[in-house]
């Protein structure tokens, strides 16, 4: 059925690494851990996989109790960010070896491994040794002998973060297929929101322990439950205000009035924490902005297609990313365009969104 | 400060070269103005590495000469050279404060006390240490300690120019925001030479005027990053800048129009064209849009990117891939894809039709 | 780091545990026994209580070999340590003369204890030995049967030769392990070469260099092979050290009693210093 964590906590000495969570990871399902280093997810993952114990709590898999098996006793398979092969074994043996640990027969364990090999592009490198190979070769190995033992979970503890750019991207992309129509429950970790948003999926974000959010990728990133989750699953960060809302028009940094437009209507008079993706704040006017900012303008970033501009707004730094090249001069004033109506609105005092 | 001027670099790390492949860096001419924010851009192994110890003195170079202000220096020291370099890892001294480090430079140069001070006082300020200059060095956090790599550099006045060799490698995606930024901002402050050595395109493009793209020991193309995206040279650069990369379709040349998959196509440097090689067509994402006709395709696959999705169509036999805008509509099935003139561009043996060097 | 929790393991060091038991916690029982009783054979014991380390600690015998003990101790690492660390740094980093330098070094420490001894011994023969014989010839006396001097210098320079490899192999196997960027770093600071070992050199070898101080100075307070064969503690008792001292009580005089006392002390100074000299080294980690 899925994997269940019920009320998991990890304490240790008298840090918790885990705040008591439950989380259900379907059958076949891609999970997502998104948070910054140090947040638990590499500990969740452990925990999930047997090789940490957790303080109290139970695991349960196709619905029996599997909390104090032992790593070697579940069939999981995992994946980590430094590139971990056997040193000496030739990239076919390498991704044989779960197989003949397994004892399996040698006609078997070749078919499986070609065919691991053909969905990883790796058949060319089969008798070369993982010191003779490149960081993404090292890493599509690696990825190899986890898939080719039919694991039930999967676990990839950022597998991307040491390859180059171009290398990630490809592998990003290709990644999802692969486990496209396997029964296999996968859970990748990463500490990039974009990496998360690519891979769809199901999504859980994490800060200091603690999930904050657990649903399909997209609800989680465009209908964060709060701020924490909308601030973890933002990249770059999202820009907060306080604003207070009379009647249909919404007070901004004292001076500016916006319209609560079709989000902020429906809300009761009173003081609001505004979210608003950087994406969402323009340097020119469309026909859905409806609200100005005014500031100051600290840095510019252009890239070839995109602009990122950094504003000081009453003290406050607002990040806007836009498509198209709009340079603007640092140190001069400016005013940038606000889609309120995609704003998200969280009560000052707990965080949560209301809107 | 100085202009830099690379002259016919060559290196090897072979003591007896024999072929053009023995060379990880193959004939190299460059010039880069005072003041100047540059990168270096290319995929590991692509020499830009290579070229960083070139210029700041830890390798001899086989071949060629680089000069600072006309000053042949490429057999000077890195010392001789006043260069300053930050590395992937953060590199501090363990057992000094914070403000030790900032002063260590200064003080192996005999500065004076009350100038060390300062100076340090100065660089703290902009670079938000002031608070933590008494700490030990070795408690902070991995931004914090890459910019003490930085604050080394800039701490002194009589640095040439400052490298960075992929200096957000270790830092978090969310603090890499505002490092790269501060960087940025820096770089305008101070008016430094700043070379910026990366595999990750996003930095390279927002951080330099001038971006230099490498692959397999040579310069590609050297451009604005407006340049880069929207002419790349190459379909190298096209590919490797730009996330998702650029299409690139095999077509023919018939009378100054592409034609893929039975369809003339309308391009940017159709008259250049010869019509000779391998003849491509070269298209970014950013440049489709889904129309009622034009070429025929069809969707596969829809990745939601956040404030775009990457929608995957096969045209042709041929995967094609463009950007559609948050909150716009994407058909399922059958679908018909419109090229921008102006950024479709042909491409003879990768080269771009009518640039070739 | 994680470890995987699996009580089977246990089952597997099960038999070290039995060794230790063995090896170390009986025989140790066994002195601790010995020093709280009498015993003239005839397996008749009668408890004493502390007597024997009462009498010890008044014993002017032991405190003279205590003192020579600590002052060979002494001059050892002082001559050790740096003069390891000062090789390490002298040797190359790659290149085919590593293996060369790693293998000459080795060869000291790969001959027995006895042979040391015995090889000093003939070579510093004031007659007909290599050193004996060239000292001598420079005019300047020496005799290490006769004068504690001549012994003393002898048994210290037996010592650095055959120990300060160790030191210099522990010392390179961390200087290797330092990234090549804090080089790189340091030379585009402009730091001079005493700054490069203050600042990079010598804290990333604080581990290293606690170690092999450690280890040092277990080896050389329990010196007992080299020196009786080389001068059987002589002249008269001038090198007599504070194993020699304990055998000589034990074996010689079959004083079990005392003997075990003694051991216990012995035992003691060494683990008490050892601790307080680790504890000292690593107390600036915590902070």
């Amino acid at each position: 059925m899925a994997l269940e964590l019920i009320d998991i906590a990890k304490r240790v000495g008298s840090e918790t690494h885990i705040h008591p969570t439950s989380l259900v990871l379907p059958e076949g399902s891609f999970n997502v851990l998104l948070g910054t280093t140090l947040a638990g997810k590499t500990t969740l993952m452990q925990i999930m996989a047997g090789i940490q114990k957790p303080t109290s709590g139970t695991i349960r898999f196709r619905g029996k109790d599997v909390t104090g098996l032992a790593v070697q006793q579940r069939n999981v398979s995992m994946v980590y960010q430094q590139f971990i092969n056997y040193p000496n074994f030739s990239v076919y043996d390498n991704i044989a070896s779960p197989l003949k640990v397994a004892g399996m027969d040698t006609a078997e364990i070749e078919r499986r491994v070609m065919a691991a090999a053909e969905l990883l592009r790796l058949k060319p490198m089969l008798k070369r040794k993982p010191s003779e190979l490149s960081g993404g070769q090292q890493q599509r190995t690696a990825i190899a002998r986890a898939i080719v033992k039919d694991s039930d979970l999967i676990l990839l503890d950022e597998p991307l973060a040491n390859l180059d750019y171009k290398l990630r991207e490809e592998l990003r992309d290709e990644l999802p297929k692969l486990f496209a129509g396997r029964n296999a429950i996968v859970v990748y970790a990463t500490t990039e929101p974009s990496e998360a948003l690519l891979f769809g999926g199901n999504t859980a974000t994490l800060h200091e322990g603690r999930i904050t959010q657990f649903g399909p990728t997209s609800s989680t990133y465009r209908l964060p439950k709060d701020l924490l989750t909308a601030q973890v699953f933002s990249d770059p960060p999202i820009n907060t205000t306080r604003v207070e809302k009379r009647g249909d028009k919404l007070h901004v940094f004292g001076s500016k009035v916006w319209p609560a437009g079709q989000v902020g209507s429906g809300l009761p008079d009173g003081v609001y924490t505004l979210g608003i993706r950087p994406h969402h704040v323009t340097p020119l006017p469309t026909d859905v902005t409806t609200g100005e900012i005014e500031g100051r303008v600290l840095v510019t970033e252009l890239s070839g297609s995109e602009s990122v501009i950094h504003l000081d707004v009453a003290g406050d730094t607002w990040v806007s990313q836009s498509h198209g090249i709009h340079p603007f001069e640092v140190g001069s004033h400016a005013t940038l365009h606000v889609d309120v109506d995609r704003g998200l609105f969280f009560s000052p005092s707990s965080g949560e969104r209301v809107s | 400060m100085a202009e830099i001027r690379i002259d016919k670099l060559r290196h090897s790390y072979m003591a007896n070269p024999q072929s053009e492949d023995d060379y990880a860096l193959k004939r190299l001419s460059l010039t880069w103005q005072d003041g100047g924010a540059y990168a270096l851009l290319g995929p590991s192994g692509c020499g830009k590495t290579t070229l960083l110890n070139l210029i700041s003195g830890l390798l001899t170079p086989t071949e060629g000469t680089i000069s600072f202000n006309g000053r042949d220096v490429s057999h000077a020291s890195p010392e001789e050279r006043n260069i300053a370099q930050v590395f992937q890892f953060p590199v501090i001294y363990d057992t000094m404060t914070v403000y030790d480090n900032l002063a260590f430079p200064l003080r192996n140069r005999g500065v004076p006390e009350d100038e060390i001070k300062t100076r340090v006082g100065e660089i703290a300020e902009m670079l938000e240490l002031t608070r933590t200059l008494n700490n030990r060095a070795s408690g902070l956090t991995a931004d914090g300690k890459q910019k003490i790599s930085l604050g080394r550099g800039l701490v002194r006045s009589d640095v040439n120019v400052i490298m960075f060799d992929e200096p957000l490698t270790v830092i978090d995606p969310h603090l890499k925001w505002q490092l790269r930024s501060k960087l940025k901002e820096l770089h305008l402050r101070t008016k430094r030479t700043m070379i910026y050595v990366t595999h990750d395109q996003t930095e390279a493009l927002t951080f330099a005027d001038q971006v230099v793209v490498m692959n397999q020991g040579e310069v590609v193309q050297s451009g604005t990053p407006i340049e880069l995206f929207e002419m790349p040279q190459h379909t190298f650069v096209g590919h490797f800048i730009g996330s998702p990369g650029m299409n690139v379709l095999p077509c023919e040349v018939r009378g100054g129009r592409a034609v893929f998959g039975g369809e003339a196509i309308s391009v940017g440097n159709g008259e250049k064209a010869t019509g000779k090689g391998r003849t491509e067509i070269g298209v970014r994402p950013e440049f489709i849009s889904l129309a009622n006709s034009g070429i025929a395709a069809e969707v596969i696959r829809v990745a939601d990117a956040g404030r775009f999705r990457i929608v995957e169509t096969r045209s042709h036999g041929h995967l094609v891939k463009l950007l559609v805008k948050e909150g716009e509509q994407v058909p399922t099935g059958q679908t018909f894809l419109a090229f921008d003139p102006e950024h479709t561009q042909i491409y003879e043996d990768g080269w771009m039709a009518g640039a070739r060097r | 780091m994680n470890k995987v929790v699996n009580n089977r393991a246990w089952w597997l060091v099960l038999p070290v545990f039995a060794m230790v038991l063995f090896n170390a916690l009986l025989p140790l029982m066994t002195v601790v026994n010995y020093s709280l009783q009498e015993t003239f054979g005839n397996n008749e014991f009668f408890w004493s209580g502390a007597i024997w380390f009462e009498q010890l600690l008044h014993d002017d015998q032991f405190h003279a070999s205590l003192l020579r003990q600590i002052i060979f101790t002494s001059i050892v690492l002082v001559i050790q340590i740096p003069l390891g660390l000062a090789i390490a740094l002298c040797m190359p980093r790659s290149g085919p003369w590593v293996s060369v330098c790693l293998v000459l070094l080795a060869l000291p420490l790969l001959v027995p204890w006895n042979v040391v001894g015995s090889m000093w011994n003939i070579m510093a023969l004031p007659d007909i030995g290599l050193l004996g014989k060239a000292i001598n010839s420079l005019g300047i006396p020496y005799n290490y049967t006769r004068q504690p001097i001549s012994a003393w210098f002898t048994v210290v320079l037996m010592d650095v030769w055959h120990w300060t490899s160790l030191v210099v192999l522990l010392c390179y196997a961390g200087l290797v392990a330092i990234p090549d960027a804090y080089y790189q770093a340091a030379k585009v600071d402009g730091a001079k070469p005493w700054a490069v070992f203050r600042y990079i050199q010598l804290p990333k070898l604080k581990h290293v260099l606690t170690i092999a101080i450690l280890l040092r100075f277990m080896d050389s307070f329990m010196i007992y092979t080299e020196v009786i064969v080389l001068t059987g503690g002589g002249p008269g008792s001038t090198t007599k050290f504070l194993s020699i001292d304990l055998v000589q009580k034990a074996l010689g005089g079959f004083d079990l009693g005392p003997a075990a006392a003694f051991s216990i002390v012995y035992f003691l100074i060494i683990l008490l210093v050892s601790w307080l000299f680790y504890t000292l080294m690593m107390r600036d980690e915590a902070k």
